[in-house]
């Protein structure tokens, strides 16, 4: 595949894995951030081939896994009611809220459909004015844009029977949360590439500043995370505390500013309850004012109640990137894809279900 | 002690996924069917039933087939029922003999699309050189099919000395795959209006008992075969492992994938290694005789790509691991359901 092999050349990741090793001096505790990087590292088993005073961490960038409980029941209360149609990415289907999923809701008969991308749902609205059609807005920086742009298309069109449930989250919140922690672990950052590629680094570069720690914004393929591995470990090794782009091919440090001027039309800023790790103020997406009749939470009216999560799940501290799941007595035994304990299990970007894939001891 | 809310997987309705040949498909055979059918050659697990009768071993398979498009590239839904149960005899090592065919139709259906699936089962069967000997029809209420379903029984002839089946999986064995992984799935999924995306790829939906002829002829030693549909090599080679009770080692660049299956499963987020194939086949083969094996494969036009993908080893028991090209090592488990989507 061109323009994908070039990132997978064994001959070059060995190179980059011994550099890694000749740079190296001393233990170092590492996390990238994206579900997605998470992916890639087990699936191409990287953690293995570096030197074993580099230790990964897993991130909390899997939107599958850090959405609320309570939206997520939200979701299922509303694809049940009679005369919806509920459209969603497809990794939310399975993810488990307190009585129920949407593929179950698909079984006792309610109208849910996957879709690649939120301007589907418009055309199905468009299609169906008699059904009310609710697409499910999970995800963060990198699905925002989209996820606007079908709310801004609905209202142009004056799609009165289309409206999206939103659970927009952001990276850097959740990241200076996890770095004011006192007992954070972490170094050095491997930042999401696809979060970037819409919004910049220059939040990262407030963060590098205020935490002392560097940042490398990196890609999904396993040289570009090879390659941002060896660029922060020569950060830490030479003691600064840079924002350092490896993703050049997809990132710039302004970002997308068109993506983002439509996606601020659309949202403002609010806080936001992260599943695992509760509410960071600021740390997600709303609609404003202006489009709120888009917004399904108003339409619906659902009521959830707060739900427990389950006791045994470690999810909350796997997420903040401290414990391994392999730390979770429930772990490939209580819990595993078919029966997930906690979202982290679900998705294939969740750390949980990464490591229960590719990793379970051979 | 698990306080947990969850109520997955369901276990008092059937999801989508019971029909994915995942792990909730095995699940319901488990649960649902063996316990109640309680018969010793069901219980074999192999995709179709050898019964001696008199002198002769016959094979004897059932599969219904139900997909959307009915008409894509390379095959129809017609032309997949006849190919597949003539595969679910192949892969006992049988010569198919005879088809039924039977048909739920939906209220409404188009009489000409009927007519143009059974002009394309009757070609298919004919190429293949077996005969649609009985069948049914059956028509429900408009909104209650999705245009034609179909069911194809077969049976067929197993020459003596032949003894497939995968519990005769041994270490040591190689495992061979005929060719390109991934075709079937993705032209089904890249013709479905709902997705949009548009791969230049046909099925790979073919009859497979010729190919299976010239690999007996090769060497009868081959201790199993399995066409990888649903749930895709994945499911099949774990399959083999559990039933077997060996480990199985794969070599994930001897694995041949097209470059735009490999593309697309790039942009779906999808694994080729689970993606459906119709026209495709992986077997165990000894050692000694994996060479003559695939020499009679890439001399058959259906393996002409065919390659050494793994071997099985004593190690790790009803597991599959799979030796990336970085040559480190990740698992290869069977899939609770279908493939999602992810989000970005």
């Amino acid at each position: 595949m061109k323009f994908i092999d070039e990132y997978r050349d064994p001959k070059l990741a060995r190179a980059l894995v011994a550099e890694i090793a000749a740079t190296v001096t001393r233990p170092w505790v590492l996390m990238e951030i994206c579900g997605g990087q998470t992916h890639t590292l087990m699936r191409y088993g990287i953690d293995e081939l570096l030197p074993p005073q580099l230790e990964l961490v897993h991130g909390p960038g899997c939107p599958v896994c850090v959405t609320p409980l309570e939206i997520i029941d939200q979701a299922v209360a509303i694809a049940a009611m009679p005369g919806v149609t509920l459209v969603s990415y497809g990794d939310m289907l399975r993810v488990p809220g307190s009585a129920s999923d949407l593929f179950r809701v698909k079984a006792e008969g309610g109208d849910v459909r996957i879709a690649y991308s939120p301007m589907d749902a418009v055309a199905i609205a468009r299609q169906n004015p008699d059904r009310q059609v609710v697409f499910f807005a999970v995800g963060f920086e990198t699905t925002a844009p989209a996820n606007s742009m079908a709310v801004w298309q609905a209202a142009r069109e004056g799609l009165a029977n289309f409206s999206i449930l939103v659970s927009h989250v952001l990276v850097p919140p959740a990241v200076r949360l996890l770095l004011g922690f006192p007992h954070n672990r972490v170094q050095g950052f491997i930042a999401p590439g696809h979060v970037c590629a819409v919004m910049g680094y220059t939040e990262y570069e407030e963060l590098a500043r205020d935490f002392r720690v560097p940042f490398v914004v990196g890609g999904f393929e396993p040289l570009d995370l090879l390659e941002a591995i060896l660029m922060l470990v020569r950060q830490l090794e030479q003691g600064r505390a840079e924002v350092e782009n490896q993703y050049v091919r997809s990132v710039t440090r302004e970002g997308n500013t068109a993506a983002r001027r439509r996606m601020f039309e659309v949202f403002e800023i609010c806080d936001r309850k992260w599943r695992g790790i509760g509410e960071i103020p600021a740390s997600g997406y709303r609609l404003r004012p202006e489009y709120a009749a888009f917004d399904a939470e108003r339409r619906f009216h659902v009521e959830t109640t707060r739900v427990e999560e389950p006791a045994e799940c470690i999810a909350a501290q796997v997420l903040q990137g401290l414990a391994k799941p392999v730390d979770c007595s429930a772990f490939g035994t209580r819990c595993t894809p078919q029966t997930p304990l906690g979202a982290p299990m679900v998705s294939s970007e969740g750390a949980c279900a990464a490591y229960y894939l590719f990793r379970r001891t051979v | 002690m698990m306080t947990c809310p969850t109520p997955l997987p369901s276990k008092d309705r059937i999801l989508l996924g019971h029909g994915s040949g995942g792990k909730l498909s095995a699940d319901l055979l488990r649960d649902v069917f063996l316990p109640v059918f309680r018969s010793p050659v069901l219980g074999r697990l192999d995709d179709q039933a050898i019964l001696q009768i008199g002198a002769e071993r016959l094979a004897f398979t059932t599969d219904s087939f139900v997909v959307k498009p009915l008409f894509f590239r390379g095959g129809d839904i017609g032309s997949l029922a006849v190919h597949g149960t003539i595969n679910d005899l192949a892969m006992g090592g049988a010569e198919p003999l005879y088809l039924s065919a039977a048909f739920i139709l939906e209220e409404g259906l188009s009489m000409d699309v009927l007519a143009r699936i059974a002009e394309s089962m009757g070609k298919a069967a004919e190429a293949a050189g077996i005969e649609i000997v009985t069948g049914d029809t059956k028509v429900v209420e408009k909104g209650k099919g999705d245009g034609v379903f179909i069911n194809t029984t077969g049976i067929g002839r197993v020459r003596p000395g032949i003894h497939l089946s995968a519990a005769n999986a041994r270490p040591g064995d190689m495992v061979l795959l005929s060719g390109y992984l991934g075709d079937h799935g993705i032209t089904i999924l890249s013709e479905r209006q709902d997705i949009g995306f548009d791969a230049p790829i046909e099925s790979d939906s073919a009859a497979l008992h010729t190919l299976v002829r010239d690999m007996l002829a090769a060497s009868p030693a081959i201790r199993c075969m399995r066409d990888p549909t649903r749930g895709g090599l994945s499911s099949a080679i774990n399959e083999i492992a559990a039933l077997a009770k060996v480990g199985v080692e794969l070599n994930e660049p001897a694995i041949p994938v097209r470059e735009v299956v490999r593309g697309a499963c790039e942009l779906l987020g999808f694994d080729p290694l689970y993606v459906a194939n119709e026209g495709k086949l992986v077997a165990i083969v000894p050692p000694e005789s994996a060479a003559a094996v695939l020499a009679a494969m890439r001399n058959h036009p259906l393996g002409r790509e065919s390659a050494i993908i793994g071997t099985v080893t004593e190690k790790h028991p009803a597991m599959v691991t799979m030796k990336t090209a970085f040559g480190t090592t990740r698992i290869v488990d069977m899939l609770p359901g279908d493939q999602l989507p992810r989000i970005c």
